[in-house]
């Protein structure tokens, strides 16, 4: 199959435009910015993000949103340190509860979705107000695990230093989900199944589609990965906080928007939330370089990106349609 | 594969005639929110000591009652404007972005000269009341006339919104003063401000939407777009409007928010409350899919949340705050959906 370049693929190649331009004007402009280990550090330090927001993806992709994603994190460091530090759990035990905690949030999420066609937006609403609540629930204040924060060093251990260069376990993780992402949602039936939901469920119906599996499923997906993340971030900090990632789930939404996925579903790319994951982090780390501006200008620069990104999807698809009536003239000007 | 296709047409089963014939009373339409809250006050008034008890302090009222009435102001401000951005079958997501920038821009602009500009306290309310109809008039251009899914139209002032804010006073407390702020603050015969402030835009808008065929125009630009253009209304300008109208209320919310601690916050301020105005409205009765809203039903939307809120903070400790509310949220979803009555109680929906 030969690879032609179509309007589809545009979202994707301006965020990886935007990507390259980021990263040249950064390492023109600031020493250092160019060296591999502060590349090397993009993903070691976004993989709580860059895995939450592959899991996200999937959601976004089957036209539906997932709001818990920062609470379930946090819920997810939470276990893990109150079990381990309270209960003295063993924290690989700990570890898995974690994991289980998060896939059956995002089960239950899924279930509420799918049977009572509940609009996911206020479920995982719901969810993002019970993860947060069940934080408090472990403990009001920050639960400190360093002492015996096996689960840092078990990670540490795994750190790979390639040519000089230190990539943490964690981004090697990340990389591998990612393309493990891209493998699913490209050569499974689950992952086709993702793409032929995006909001038009009679259509993937009446093609035989499970629609009730495949829903869940995305969901049950969701809730895994921010759990994942979070015992992720919990090898970097060392310290469950029930407050921490209060608003995190704007910046996975953000990376997913950014990396090309449009958010009406259907329509995206597993590998351009990784690209979106890596311009967030750019625009950290050049913010970061450049010490005079302050890091409101993350949040601005990041609300500024979207704008554009959305302004372009829309163009494209305007564009798109306007190409179809052309093409068939006999088809219904309304979608 | 192991199932064979089912080549049944996903159509819901048609709803009997009546439900179309028998127009129901709009004050029918709160009956169900009302229950709660009479519910939850009886509740208060048996297991919450002194919960109805107001008395009179130092030339104005006092008591849990009254507390409720003035913490409310913000959540009902801005559930006033979501009530009629959810009616036209969107969402804004901004809003408590706006009111931190509001309150920000307001703190900013009455610091003295080298960083602020010294502006008088109303000058500086006005501007900030003029920044949040621009951040209004901002969604309602993405949503209108790019016709941007609204959820990520106003995804992008939701993110942007707190970092404009950051640049304006940075993320410690600034000090808001000046006698409308006190007087925001402050009460008007014996009643807070800022809660008989909230009510007063509930009346107006209420007014507004129900006297005049504008509430008519918002129901049917959120029922169905298509149908009401042919039917010769403005779709474009009714939905760049009721942004706007949103984000003069979340401004308005804003600045009683900051009145109300007498500082200016670019993090805490509004956090989650778009969560609970877009809850306060779907409890009042307000379509989430559009086409069908009660601004009485947000009122009592709203008031429910802070009555649920306070007793929570009376009844159960902190930690247990949120997961109520969540099960709260929940148990609202639940019971507003079509197809839980269905599958659980059977039958015909109820109205």
């Amino acid at each position: 199959m030969k690879f032609r370049l179509d309007e589809k693929h545009y979202p994707l190649l301006a965020t990886f435009v935007v990507c390259a331009m980021l990263y040249l004007f950064g390492a023109v402009s600031y020493r250092h910015f160019a060296s591999p280990q502060v590349f090397a550090d993009f993903f070691s330090e976004n993989a709580p993000l860059g895995i939450a927001a592959l899991g996200l993806t999937f959601v976004i992709l089957s036209g539906g949103i997932d709001l818990s994603v920062a609470s379930v994190m946090a819920l997810s460091t939470m276990v893990i340190a109150g079990m381990t530090a309270r209960l003295h759990v063993h924290p690989a035990l700990a570890v898995l509860a974690a994991l289980a905690m998060g896939t059956l949030i995002g089960w239950a999420t899924g279930l509420l979705v799918h049977v009572f066609e509940l609009p996911p937006f206020l479920v995982t609403l719901a969810t993002l107000f019970l993860a947060r609540g069940a934080c408090f629930l472990v403990s009001m204040t920050p639960i400190d695990v360093s002492g015996h924060n096996a689960l840092g060093r078990a990670f540490a251990a795994m750190d790979v230093s390639v040519g000089g260069i230190d990539v943490r376990a964690r981004a090697w993780m990340l990389l591998a989900l990612v393309l493990l992402g891209v493998l699913v949602a490209r050569f499974t039936r689950f992952g086709r199944g993702v793409y032929a939901l995006d909001g038009n469920e009679a259509a993937a119906k009446l093609m035989g589609l499970p629609i009730g599996r495949i829903k869940v499923g995305v969901y049950t997906l969701g809730g895994f990965c921010s759990a994942l993340a979070g015992v992720i971030s919990m090898s970097m900090i060392s310290s469950g906080d029930p407050i921490k990632y209060m608003g995190y789930e704007l910046d996975a939404i953000a990376a997913v928007v950014i990396g090309g996925t449009l958010l009406t579903g259907g329509v995206g790319y597993v590998a351009g939330t990784l690209l979106g994951v890596l311009i967030l982090a750019l625009i950290q780390t050049i913010i970061t370089f450049d010490g005079r501006l302050d890091s409101s200008w993350t949040r601005i620069t990041i609300g500024l990106l979207l704008f554009a990104f959305i302004a372009l999807q829309k163009l494209l698809t305007r564009f798109r349609l306007g190409r179809g009536k052309i093409r068939f003239p006999a088809a219904p000007a309304s979608v | 594969m192991s199932e064979t296709p089912t080549l049944e047409a996903p159509v819901p089963a048609s709803p009997p005639l009546a439900r179309y014939t028998r127009v129901p009373s709009p004050w029918l339409k709160v009956l169900w929110p009302v229950a709660a809250l009479i519910l939850l006050l009886l509740f208060d008034l048996i297991f919450v000591p002194h919960f109805f008890r107001v008395s009179v302090s130092q030339g104005h009222l006092s008591g849990s009652l009254i507390d409720v009435f003035r913490l409310a102001a913000p959540v009902m401000l801005v559930s006033v404007g979501m009530t009629l951005v959810l009616a036209t079958g969107g969402v804004d997501l901004s809003v408590g972005a706006i009111m931190a920038l509001a309150g920000a821009v307001a703190a900013r602009l009455m610091v003295a000269a080298p960083d602020g500009a010294n502006l008088s306290p109303w000058l500086a309310a006005l501007a900030a009341l003029g920044v949040a109809l621009l951040c209004g008039a901002w969604n309602g251009a993405l949503v209108a006339m790019l016709d941007i899914q609204p959820i990520v139209a106003t995804l992008v002032l939701m993110i942007a919104g707190r970092g404009l804010a950051m640049e304006f006073i940075g993320s410690g407390y600034v000090d808001v003063h000046g006698a409308l702020f006190n007087r925001l603050h402050g009460y008007v015969l014996g009643l807070p401000a800022a809660g008989l402030l909230a009510l007063l835009v509930f009346a107006a808008t209420g007014a507004f939407a129900r006297g005049t065929s504008a509430g008519l125009l918002i129901e049917a630009t959120g029922a169905n777009k298509v149908a009401s253009r042919f039917a010769g209304v403005n779709v474009v300008l009714v939905t760049f409007l009721t942004y706007v109208f949103c984000g003069f209320c979340s401004g308005l919310a804003g600045l009683v928010a900051a009145a109300d601690i007498q500082k200016a916050n670019a993090i805490h301020t509004g956090m989650y409350l778009e969560l609970d105005a877009i809850l306060a409205a779907v409890i009042g009765g307000t379509s989430l899919i559009g086409g069908r809203f009660s601004i009485l039903g947000a009122l009592i939307g709203a008031l429910l949340i802070q009555t649920l809120t306070t007793t929570l903070t009376y009844k159960v400790p902190v930690e247990y705050t949120l997961v109520v509310k969540a099960i709260v949220v929940l148990a609202v979803c639940l019971l507003q959906s079509d197809t839980f009555r269905r599958k659980v109680f059977g039958g015909r929906a109820v109205a």
